[in-house]
């Protein structure tokens, strides 16, 4: 290094120790939280601004898990030391890419952080796709767990075959919620409005409709475990499904190995099971959604009988061999996963996959992104977590403090200039109150507000 | 600073709280455990008897940890402060599999409580499975697992990897 060179750094370090870094993480689901926590560890001195367009934290955590798995929600408790943290501020109600710019955030902060999730769903491109009846599993979950924009969702519960096209996890909780018994769900978080819809239910039949075969089914053995061992639901699977199966099973990997096992276990069980339930739940394989058919609203599934193709089991793909097989159902749910938006056009994005291309997690300078607006919308907390922790770090380690930056001073005039009432996290906490209170009038641990207007209210009082 | 520090004063009062859904009956055993140490039911905490657990890193580090029968691995890990990023996510629930550890053979054969299915469940999701894996939130410590040591898988926990 030439002498200038050296002095040059040393004038960096000098003055770059008088500089605190202000980074600013945008979304408050899981990945921002995680990789707060990261930076946090890494840097002593520094201002973490995590923005999110809801009034509310925690992403999926809240608008996602199913309202019968509270447990994976502890998880919040982690969060919410994150953000008691007095280097932490939680900054809601800002929609970045409406309310501000990438560019303009750029300006107030060292460094970026985007883990604004996937909250879009993947089309399925088929024809009847606008039918009535014809849900998005987004949309159903939005609805059942409070989420704002999807709480006037139009569905008829007033049928008795449902089918659902996708066999992931979200898949499994649309079946688990519909085939539950609704004493189980009334002691839950569940929104009262679905509650009382779901309470009226007619559907007693579900169909779990896979494109590949049971080798590829892609739902984790605890979700499926738990979805056999429902009360007074009886599992059809049809055998036809799992020919040669038995064979491959013993070269499996043992996640593989448990879950498929799991099936076969269930299939022999299910041939000596006499009892006569109210539900029934169907996981059928190699068939894929050609068209939705009805008038108005869905009355049959139009599925193609499919083949797999290809050496490997994990790489094989669905062919039609040309014959199709019809489903009757007056409801009917697209469970074929989410993908991510661009929210900013200047965000490098790659629309094919729906993510933000990246490098570990490193966009560009200055610019770091995590969670499954980083990975897609692939793996549980468990993943996000990690994936966050990587980034995290990386952003800690090479973040450039070449000069002061006024972070939320700034932000916060601009915004209040805009118009726009920020929610801070003690905001939160009043709503997080006034919904436990709520709640415990209900004899649950919760009544979710749904109303965005209501929030803020809450939370300025 | 680790949020498993933080974590240790809710901890006891939420995880009372949140298994008391009756999850599965291998969270039972996680939540007896808690009442000993708070407040006390057949056997006062002064009588049990204090054991060692040694908990290694991927990169050999050793963290000493000290706890009493019937906590559980998660238990001492929480309350010595141990700072592994992320464990416990799910506060023993069996919900999560973040408390992931890995045992030597002869320990893993010798535990008293094999895994059960739903703990095998939660595994099948962790990285850098092995065969003699376990989920530290199900670990019940007894006399006899006095100076057991336990490896902490590398992908996610080990800050310096
Ligand atoms: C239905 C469902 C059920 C699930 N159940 C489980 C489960 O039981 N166990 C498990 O381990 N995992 C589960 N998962 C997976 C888990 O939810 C994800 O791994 C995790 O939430 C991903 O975290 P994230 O932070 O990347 O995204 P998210 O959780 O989606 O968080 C993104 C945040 O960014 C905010 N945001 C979006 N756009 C903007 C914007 N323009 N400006 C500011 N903020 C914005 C969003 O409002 C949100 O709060 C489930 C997922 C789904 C979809
Ligand atoms: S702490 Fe979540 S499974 Fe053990």
């Amino acid at each position: 290094m030439t002498n200038s060179g050296i002095l040059l750094k040393c004038l960096r370090q000098l003055s770059s120790q008088n500089i605190i870094p202000h980074i600013c993480v945008v979304g408050a689901g899981p990945a921002g939280f995680y990789a707060t926590q990261q930076i946090l560890k890494s840097i002593n001195n520094v201002k973490v601004d995590i923005i999110e367009k809801l009034p509310v934290p925690y992403g999926l955590v809240r608008f996602g898990v199913a309202p019968d798995h509270p447990e994976v929600k502890n998880v919040i408790n982690t969060f919410d030391k994150i953000a008691q943290d007095i280097r932490v501020q939680f900054l809601g109600n800002i929609n970045v890419g409406r309310d501000i710019t990438l560019y303009e955030l750029k300006q107030y902060y060292h460094a970026v952080l985007l883990t604004y999730g996937a909250s879009e769903d993947k089309k399925l491109m088929i024809p009847g796709e606008n039918l009535k009846n014809v849900i998005s599993a987004n949309h159903f979950v939005g609805w059942y767990n409070g989420l704002p924009n999807h709480q006037n969702l139009n569905i008829d519960l007033n049928k008795t075959d449902a089918i659902i096209l996708g066999q992931g996890n979200v898949a499994i909780d649309i079946a688990r919620i519909l085939l539950s018994p609704i004493d189980k769900l009334k002691k839950t978080d569940i929104t009262s409005y679905s509650l009382e819809c779901l309470s009226r239910s007619k559907v007693r039949r579900v169909w779990l409709v896979g494109r590949r075969g049971p080798l590829q089914a892609s739902f984790s053995i605890a979700e499926l475990r738990e979805l056999l061992k429902l009360e007074n639901c009886k599992t059809y699977w049809r055998s036809n499904d799992f020919k040669g199966i038995q064979d491959i099973v013993p070269n499996l990997a043992r996640p593989r190995k448990r879950l498929t096992e799991l099936m076969l276990k269930s299939i022999e069980e299910s041939s000596f099971d006499n009892r006569i339930c109210d539900k029934e739940f169907h996981p059928i394989f190699l068939r894929g959604p050609v068209e939705f058919l009805g008038f108005d609203s869905v009355e049959n599934v139009k599925l193609s009988v499919n083949e797999l193709e290809g050496d490997h089991f994990l790489k094989q793909i669905a062919k039609s061999i040309g014959e199709f097989e019809e489903i009757s159902c007056g409801l009917a749910f697209k469970s074929i996963g989410y993908k991510s938006t661009q929210i900013d056009p200047s965000i490098p994005f790659d629309l094919e996959s729906g993510r933000i291309i990246n490098s570990s997690g490193k966009v560009e300078k200055g610019l770091y992104t995590a969670g499954w607006v980083a990975t897609g919308p692939i793996g549980v907390i468990l993943s996000t977590m990690a994936n966050a922790f990587t980034a995290g770090k990386l952003l800690a380690k090479e973040v450039e403090l070449m000069k002061q930056m006024p972070g939320y001073h700034e932000l916060q005039k601009f915004l209040r200039k805009k118009g726009i009432c920020i929610i801070n996290y003690e905001g939160w906490k009043k709503i997080d109150n006034e919904e436990c209170e709520r709640g415990k009038k209900l004899g649950k641990p919760r009544e979710k507000i749904v109303d965005i207007s209501e929030m803020i209210e809450i939370a300025s009082n | 600073m680790a949020l498993v520090h933080k974590l240790r004063g809710i901890y006891k009062s939420v995880l009372l709280s949140s298994v008391s859904q009756s999850w599965s009956k291998d969270i039972q055993k996680v939540k007896p455990n808690l009442f000993v140490r708070n407040t006390s039911t057949s056997k006062p905490s002064y009588e049990k008897k204090e054991v060692n657990v040694t908990f290694i890193r991927a990169n050999g580090e050793k963290l000493l940890a000290k706890g009493k029968e019937g906590d559980s691995l998660l238990d001492i890990i929480v309350n010595n402060e141990l700072d592994i990023d992320g464990y416990g996510a799910c506060e023993g629930t069996l919900t999560c599999s973040t408390c992931h550890l890995i045992l030597t053979k002869e320990d893993y054969d010798r535990l008293p409580e094999k895994p059960t299915d739903e703990e095998l469940d939660m595994l099948d999701l962790a990285f850098d499975l092995t065969d003699t894996s376990r989920l530290g939130c199900q670990i019940i410590m007894t006399k006899e697992l006095d100076g057991l040591q336990v490896k902490i898988p590398s992908t996610i926990y080990d800050a310096r990897s």
